[in-house]
Parts: structure tokens; sequence; C-alpha cells
């Protein structure tokens, strides 16, 4: 698109507008908006057309539209995170991401649909109703950022920004066939999205292609002063490294932890397959162990409750969002335990009261102080992997897409869903998933997941860029081709 | 019988424990970089950051840190190589974010004392009062209560918030249990704050007001029978807003928890609230459970590694000691100790060197600021500094130097510029207070009262020079007291004859 | 398996200032008694020898200087506000106030 835009054979306001139009024929099936900025995105399509005709051309995607996932601040506009606590909520500032999406004179489309406050791995948590899987209706397109994978998976978007706490980009893009990446901690500024769990949050770009993801990623990427947890160095090049489409010489390591059960044998599959590529692209195969991995899940669901029971409790109802019960008589605590019982869904409340209890005086060393330890044992597992590959590899997800549903009743067998993703987070490094094929149980896309270590995001962009072509070549087409159509309503 | 501060004393041994919590004088916020300035309009100083909004992050401010490094190397504290925020969670409505970002076992100095002096029965006692640590915080909003006043009223009551403090860097210094101070802990208590007080303000960190509330003091004190090496079970009193109110709480608490234990009744733990009118203390807001911060380390910051160079840089620019500049200035100024003291104990001493520095002479500048200028400000129940400036007193003392102005003129120079009247020299001008030392002008009120009084003129002629007084006053009198009453003498005698 | 009883759940949800149903009480204190039985597993391996994390990646001594910037206008604060009064948030009575 951005080639068509330079060419001139196109304009920002006819992408913009094409893109609202597929929207309109297939969101009420998909459900990944939850708003949409008609006037301001054609507003901002129709800058960016004057400036290019004036030669001022601020990004390589400049023109080019995108959707945002809810949990990030955009002033002026519905800012939900998915949720009823900040129904209406229009933020008085913009994210750091978000001010260097709109310098890039990229066109921001809407907000996305997304598990409350990102606490999910369905979509299913959104207080607005599921997102729907462009693949099969009938099922979750991942999450947290169901939203931003969906609309990409549905033509709605061909970028889209999500975020990732324990694999909510990389989940939802490998269940929906797209790429994401989660940037190494404090690639991108967290200045502006609702924090979950802040040592773990980090946001990231999301396409069709790796190459695609590679352009937005350098165009959210870098130090920002405003976030104490800002990598202050110069953004890597990932875009040079995505169009490198060679892996000789490179070690791939293959976690052995993150092969076995509780791994569908057609993801398996495609992930052998994937790795073959890889191989015949000239890369070297080695076998590594990381045994705290056993331990990434729990020592997961002990940190970012913690730290989410203590990031949402600004949500009071006195400066901001809903306010329930106040008939002028009741107290501000009643007010406060009213709205936080009305605003917060199931999924947020039962992570709220684990955090409470895992940081309660008592319970801290036990819970909360051992998880900080499974960390450092983490990386410490990660630092002797990367000491023999240069890249880590997995499937990204255990099972393909789920029915919407199935697992809603079942707390810990969601959690399951981030088993691989999870140890990513908690190490700070960067991890990508991309498509590496259908699963012959039930043709769903399975995701192939690249593991880089800190401050080298480049080196999962070329192995990933290296696969894509590679597969791409093998497929005939891209993945997505096989999609179903979805019908106008 | 119920007992009184000396019958408990002799009965119970005190433990103390002080908080004091000091708004640092940044220009901007500890954790954005939002205006600090006191009484800005409602809101108008506040950002996502402080106002807790979804999506904001804090970055640390430098100038809080350096402060709070010189607070601790004042008070003879070691600094933490290595020092961490960390979350202090609870809910309350001037809390923006519902936590306070604080510092909690890591705090960024720890271990240190200050020896304070105090007056007792055998002469002045230095005592140590040891410090266990400083640590950096945040302010929270202030709260309006609104509606209500007398009598409930069906939903009028609400409460009116503004964040424009919220964020404000505090650094809260607390001491270690202060024992072994017997009868003299409400002295002990007091000359620690005020020590502090004095070290704060050298260091230019605060502007240490307390009833500005930039510092705050929290009293903890227990008692346990002489003799049975307990400590007790301790009380926290808050609203403790001014150095006596720090020494009459401590009386208020010995007297209340000693008559208590007279009476067999258990001490509660609790916080209570200082009342000003009576000395007493009442309970604060009641708590069914103690409660539980839940402290972990702040994510969103990173740790405080400063620089042990660097430190001892800060360390070499430490002022002078407030104990070893008052000794200082009592030798330059041959003050004995009483008066030092009563300068001291009056807040009086930077207004005195300041006066001095502007050409005063020292006993002069004490005894103005002391005298007149003391009596006038505890007529109007105020501190002496801010009823008139040492450039003022400095100006006046030099025309008295100068011979334009009497004692006696001066005063009601003073006077005049504390009562809004303008500089000295506008008072002197408006109320015409010039001296009269004209000798021409002087011999005609002389020359009249000698023919007013012919008799006593004549006792003078004769030899009785005391007798000169009448007529002295007579010619005061005449001029409205503006006369020099030296050179009237001076002059009255020579023309009598008696030199 | 970590009991937890649904008087220490009513007890966290007070600390966490969320109103709670007696059958929300129950169904949580369920959950979380099998959710921290998977979780306690943490303890098996967090040896005394073994440093917590608290920052993936490790820097120190970030701070910014002590600059006054613009804040926001009164009205963008307030924006959101449920209610406001002259500038402030007017918010229910706060219990206790002194």
């Amino acid at each position: 698109m951005a080639e068509a835009l330079a060419a001139g054979t196109t304009t920002s306001v006819e992408l913009t507008e094409a893109h609202f139009a597929q929207i309109e024929k297939v969101d009420v099936a998909v459900h990944a908006f939850l708003y949409l900025d008609k006037e301001g995105a054609l507003e901002q399509a129709r800058v960016s057309d004057a400036k290019r005709a004036e030669g001022e051309v601020p990004s390589s995607l400049a023109g080019v539209p995108l959707a945002l996932k809810d949990v990030i601040v955009q002033k002026g506009i519905p800012t939900t995170c998915g949720s009823k606590m900040l129904e209406g909520w229009r933020p008085p500032y913009d994210a750091t991401v978000v001010t260097k999406l709109k310098e890039a004179g990229i066109v921001i489309l809407g907000k996305t649909n997304m598990d409350e406050f990102a606490m999910g791995s369905s979509t299913e948590n959104s207080a607005y109703g599921p997102t729907h899987n462009p693949w099969d209706l009938t099922r979750i397109p991942g999450g947290s950022g169901g939203g931003s994978a969906a609309a990409l998976a549905a033509f709605e978007a061909p970028l889209a920004i999500g975020t990732d706490t324990g694999g909510s980009i990389r989940q939802p893009a490998a269940v929906t066939g797209t790429v994401g990446v989660k940037p190494t901690y404090g690639g991108v500024s967290r200045y502006g999205l609702v924090a979950f769990s802040s040592s773990l949050d980090q946001a990231g770009p999301c396409a069709r292609t790796v190459l695609d993801t590679a352009l937005l990623h350098e165009v959210i990427a870098g130090y920002d002063r405003k976030d104490s947890t800002s990598i202050n160095a110069p953004v890597p090049q990932v875009v040079k490294a995505a169009k490198k489409l060679d892996v000789k010489g490179l070690k791939i390591g293959v976690i052995k932890e993150l092969q076995g059960d509780g791994f569908q044998t057609g993801v398996l599959n495609r992930f052998h397959e994937g790795l073959d590529e890889l191989v015949q692209a000239g890369a070297e195969v080695v076998e590594v162990s990381c045994p705290t991995f056993d331990y990434a899940l729990a020592a997961y669901y002990l940190i970012a409750p913690s730290e989410c029971s203590s990031n949402l409790a600004r949500f009071d109802s006195m400066r901001y969002g809903i306010r329930i019960g106040d008939d002028g008589v009741r107290s501000a605590e009643e007010v406060m335990n009213l709205t936080r019982h009305a605003g917060f869904g199931a999924e947020v409340k039962r992570r709220i009261i684990l955090g409470t209890y895992a940081l309660s005086s008592g319970y801290y060393d036990a819970y909360y102080g051992s998880a900080q330890k499974v960390r450092t044992l983490l990386i410490r597992d990660f630092n002797a992997a990367f000491a023999k590959a240069d890249v880590l590899v997995s499937p990204t997800a255990p099972t393909t897409a789920f029915k919407i549903g199935e697992n809603v009743d079942n707390p810990l067998a969601m959690y399951l869903n981030d088993i691989a993703t999870i140890p990513v987070n908690m190490a700070g490094i960067g991890g990508m998933s991309l498509p590496c094929g259908l699963a012959d149980e039930d043709g769903l896309p399975v995701g192939f997941q690249i593991m880089s270590p800190a401050m080298r995001d480049d080196l999962m962009y070329q192995v990933g860029g290296t696969l894509e072509a590679a597969l791409l070549a093998k497929w005939g087409a891209p993945l997505l081709d096989n999609a179903p159509v979805l019908a106008a309503k | 019988m119920a007992l009184n501060y000396d019958q408990a004393v002799a009965r119970y041994d005190p433990t103390l424990g002080l908080e004091v919590h000091v708004e640092l004088n940044t220009k901007s916020k500890m954790f954005c970089s939002c205006a600090t300035e006191f009484g800005a309009a409602p809101n108008t100083q506040t950002c996502p950051v402080c106002l807790g909004m979804p999506g904001a992050l804090p970055v640390v401010n430098a100038k809080a840190i350096e402060s709070s490094i010189l607070i601790g190397l004042a008070l003879n504290c070691s600094i933490a190589p290595f020092s961490r925020f960390a979350r202090k969670n609870y809910f309350y409505p001037d809390m923006p974010k519902n936590f306070q970002t604080s510092q909690y076992d890591e705090p960024i100095c720890v271990n240190g004392y200050l020896d304070v002096e105090i007056e007792t029965d055998e002469g002045t006692k230095i005592f140590r009062v040891e410090i266990e640590r400083v640590h950096m915080e945040e302010d929270t909003g202030k709260s309006l209560h609104m509606g209500g006043a007398t009598g409930r009223i069906h939903g009028a009551e609400y409460s009116l918030l503004d964040y424009n403090r919220a964020g404000i860097p505090l650094v809260e210094i607390v001491t270690k249990t202060v024992g072994g101070t017997g009868k003299y802990a409400p002295l002990v208590a007091r000359a620690y704050v005020t020590e502090l007080r004095d070290i704060l303000r050298s260091l230019g960190v605060s502007d240490v007001k307390m009833e500005q509330g930039s510092m705050r003091c929290d009293v903890n004190l227990s008692l346990a029978a002489i003799g049975s090496g307990d400590l007790g079970t301790r009380s926290e009193t808050k609203n403790v807003n001014s150095l006596r109110s720090v020494e009459r709480a401590v009386i208020g608490e010995v007297i209340r928890q000693s008559n208590r234990l007279e009476a067999d009744q258990r001490i509660v733990q609790e916080t209570r609230h200082f009342l000003e009118e009576t000395g007493q203390t009442r309970p604060g807001r009641s708590k069914e459970q103690a409660e539980d911060y839940r402290y972990f380390p702040e994510p969103d910051l990173t740790p405080v590694v400063p620089d042990a160079a660097w430190i001892e840089e800060l360390r070499a620019t430490l002022p002078e000691r407030p104990s070893a500049r008052r000794k200082r200035l009592q030798n330059e100024w041959s003050v004995p100790d009483k008066e030092m003291t009563s300068l001291v104990n009056a807040g009086l001493l930077d207004v005195v060197e300041e006066t001095i520095a502007l050409g005063a002479e020292p006993s002069r500048a004490r005894s103005w600021w002391l005298g007149e200028v003391s009596r006038l400000a505890n007529e109007k129940e105020v501190d002496p500094t801010t009823l008139i400036s040492p450039i003022q007193v400095a100006e006046v003392i030099a025309l008295i130097q100068s011979g334009e102005l009497t004692d006696k003129l001066a005063r009601q120079v003073i006077e005049g510029v504390i009562a809004g009247e303008g500089t000295p020299g506008e008072v002197i001008q408006k109320r015409g207070l010039k001296v009269v030392s004209d000798d021409g002008a002087l011999m005609s009120a002389i020359e009249a009262a000698i023919l007013a009084q012919p008799d006593t003129a004549e006792r003078v002629r004769s030899g009785n020079i005391p007798a000169a007084g009448a007529l002295i006053g007579a010619v005061m009198k005449a001029t409205g007291g503006q006369a020099d009453a030296a050179k009237v003498r001076e002059l009255l005698l020579k023309h009598l004859g008696q030199n | 398996m970590a009991a937890i009883s649904r008087d220490e759940v009513s007890h966290l949800a007070k600390l966490a200032r969320i109103d709670m149903s007696d059958s929300e009480l129950a169904h949580l204190a369920q959950e979380m008694e099998v959710i921290l039985g998977a979780v306690a597993r943490v303890q098996e391996v967090a040896g005394v020898d073994v440093p917590p994390t608290s920052h993936p990646i490790p820097v120190n001594n970030v701070v910014r200087a002590d600059l006054v910037r613009p804040s926001l206008t009164p009205e963008e604060a307030l924006s959101g506000a449920p209610a406001q009064v002259d500038s402030r948030f007017k918010v229910p009575q706060i219990l206790g106030e002194e």
C-alpha cells in the first residue's frame, strides 16, 4: 500500500475509505472494533495526501491505515480497555506510541476489542462482547489483543498495534494467521499504555507480513523520556533484517520443554515443517533445555496479578470512569466498592484478588517473592540457551483457535494458552509469531514463535523474514488467501 | 486522683519516636514536571502522571534525590549504595493512584543521629537522637470537606479535591526509638524537631514552615513502669503543627497514658489527633484492622545507585551545622548563655545575624529583636520575623547609631513599620519623628522651660544637678519626645553654668 | 493445596475495595484455592540464594532534571470527572476526615 501511495496509484483517502467499507461489510460478524473514528481518520488521510502532494512524506508508512488496541490512550477518542469501568472515557492526552504514529502520518481508523484490561487469551473477557476469528466465526481470535489480530485477518486494516504481557500479541497472531511482535522490554514506550503488569507489558507491531511488521516496529520504537523503563539506545534495524532473507550459519535453538504434552499434533507438525524450511535455508538446529519453563506459568500468574492489583487500584470513580451508587449519602469508600464491583468483570476481579493475596503480609515471600526468584532463574535459563543458539523457537500456542465459550469457566485451562509465550515476557526478551501453516485436524492457522535475545530484535526479524519467504514459495500464495471470505450482513 | 505530668514521669518511663515529613522545595514535582507553587488555583498544576490517569508513568526528579542525600548526610546517615522505590498500596480519594510511590526496605539513607541540647536541672546536656532512616515519597492531594457543618443535612455532604499538591516530593525522617529521656522527653522532642528544622533550612531544601505544612511531625509515645524494662504500647499523634505543639503533645500523651495505666486500662495502639486548644489528643479514624500496605518494588522506576564520588562532593557542600554556628556566633557576639538560648528559642538567630551583617551593632541588633519586636509579636501572637525585616531593623538601628533617632523615637518607628505604614524612612516622614538635635531649636525649648520653672532653674544653677530632670522633662514634652535627651541635658546644664 | 476461606476472600475484597455478594465470595474462594494450588509450586525452586528480579532489563538511575513543563489545563484535568465543582473534583463524603 505504501508503494501504491508512493507511486500515486492510490491515495490515503481512498485507502481509508476502502477499509471503512470493508469494516462495514464484515465487522458485524467479526466485531474487531469497539470504536471507529471515521471523521478523524478521513481528516488524517486528507492531510496525508495534501502533504504528499507537496513532497512531504514523514515515513514509509505515511497514509496507511491502522487499527489501535483499545488499551492505548488516544486523545479525545473513547478508550475503554474493553471494560465497563472506562465506558465513554476520552483521554486528555496521547500515548507516546500514538504521537509517533501521528507524526509518521499513519491513519488511525479506530480502537480494537480486547480482553478487559488485557487480561485473557480469547477476547471473551471484553465487556463489550467477544471478537470472532475470521477463519471461523464460532472461534476465538486469541487474546487479549484479539480485535487487532482479527482486524488484520479480515482485511479491515493492514496494520495494527497490540500490547503483549504474556502473549497478547503473539497468541492472537498465531490463531489468526497473522504476524505479531513483542519487542524487547523497553523497546517501545509504555507511556499511555493502560498498565496491566508494568514489568511485563510492551506495545508491539502487528501486520500480515513480516516486512510490514518491521516497518511499523521502526515507527513506534525508540527511547521516551516519559517512560523510565524505556531503553536509551538506537532502534534496532529490523527492516534491514527482515529483508535479509538469509539464515546461513545461524543456530536455531528448539526448546525441549515447549514440545510435548499439551501441544496439539497439528500444531507440532506445522512447527517442525517450519524448522525444516529454516534448515534448508542454511540454519543449524540445536536442542536447548530451559527447565525453569515448567514454573514460568505459575510465576507469571503471581507477578502479573500482583502488579495489576496495584495498577488497577486507581479505578475508583473519583477522577474519571464510571461512578456507581453515588446517592449523596453513601461515603466515598462505599461508592468505590460499588463502582469496582460493577465496573470490573470476573477475570479482572479474580486477578485483583489473587494479586492482593500474593502481596499481602505473611504471604509475600511464599508467593510474589518466590515468583520473582523464578524470574531470575528463567533469565538464567535463557542466557544459557542463547549461549548455544542465536534465536530460540517454539510453537506460539499449544492449540489452534478454540471455540468461543469452551474455556470460559476454566481459568486454569485458559491460562495454559500462554505457556509458550509467557517466558519471553518474564525475561524481557523479544518474541515474534508468524504463520507457518494450517493444522490438519481443523484447518486453522498455526503460529511459529521466534525468540531473540534482549536488544537483538533484528534477529527474530531476520529469521522470520526468511521463514516467511520460504513458506510463501512453498504455498504459492499467502496463507490468508485460504481464509473464508466473510459475507456481508 | 489524676496524675499530673511530674507525677507521671516519676512512675513511668517515656519512649519517644518522631516521624517528620518534609516537603522539598524543588521547582517540579517528584515524578512529573508540574509546577509546585504554593497557592495556585485548583487543579492548574496537574498532569496525567500526578492525576494517576490510566497509562501515565513516573520519572523521578534528580534534585529530589540530591536533596534527600544532603539531608541524610547532614544527619550523619549512611547513604545506601543501592536504594529502590516501592509501592505502598492503600485507597484514599486524595491519592490519585491509590498507592503511594515511596520507599520500603531499601531507603536512601539509614542509621544517622542528631545531637540536641536541652536544659536540665544539672545544666545543659547533650542528647543523641538516633535516626533510623530517611526516605523519599510523594505528597497527596488536598481535600475540602463540604456541607453538613452543624447537624447532618441529608445529601449535603461531599468532598472537593485539588491535586495540585499530589506528587510534590516529600522526605520522611524517622528516628529510632528514643529512650532514656525521662522527664525531659518533651524538651528532647522539641529540641530535635527544632534542630532538624534549622538544619533543613540551612540546607535550603525546604522552607520548613510547620504552619504551612511544609514540615509535619508525628509524635509516637509509649510508657512503661520505671525499671520494668518494657517499652509499652505506643500511640501516634498527628496534627502537631508547631514546635510548641510537639512539646505539648508529648506532655499530653504522657499524662493521658499514665492515667490509663494507673487505672489498669490498656493503651490502644492507635493514631490520635492533637488538639491545639487543650493540648490533649483525641482518637483518630478508627480502623477495624491494621492496614496491610502490600509493599512491592516499584516496577515503573529504576533503582537509585548514587555515585560515591558524587556523594562526597555533596558532603563537601554541607553548610556549618546549626549548633556549631550558634557557638561561633555566641563567641563573636559575646552573648551570655541565657540570652543566646532566648535568641535561639525565639527563632531569631538568622534575622539577628542578617541585621548585624547590614551594619547594626551586635548588642543593639539583639536587643531590638528580642525586645521591642518580640514584644509586639507576642501581642499579635505571631512570629517576630513575619512582622519586620532585618533590612528595616538595621535601618532603624543605623539611624540610632547616627543620632538621628533616639531609642524612644526608634520604638515608634518600629511600631509604625509593623503597622504597615511603610519603610522606616516613610514612617519618620509621616509621623515627623526626626530627632530634634538642632541646637537652636533645642535652645528655644530650653529657654522656654527655664522661664516656666524659674525656681527649678535656680536650684540647678546652685549645683543641684538632679533637679535638672524636671526641666529636661519639660523640654522633652515640648518637643513631643523628639529631642535627644542627652543633648538637652548637655545644653541645659551648660546654659545654667553646670558643665 | 492452599486452603483459602471465604472470610479470607472477603478480607481481600475489602482491601481491594470491591463489593462482593456472598455467592461471588464463595465462588471466588473455590477458584482461588485451585489457582493457588497451581501457582504455589514456585516455592519449589525459589531457593534462599536466588535473588529476586523486579526489572527484566536492569538499568539504574533513570532521572529527569528539575524543570517545569506545562501542565494540563483544569478543563483537561477534569474532563473525565464524574462530578466537579469550581475546578475541583467532587467526590462523595470521605469518612473519618480530620
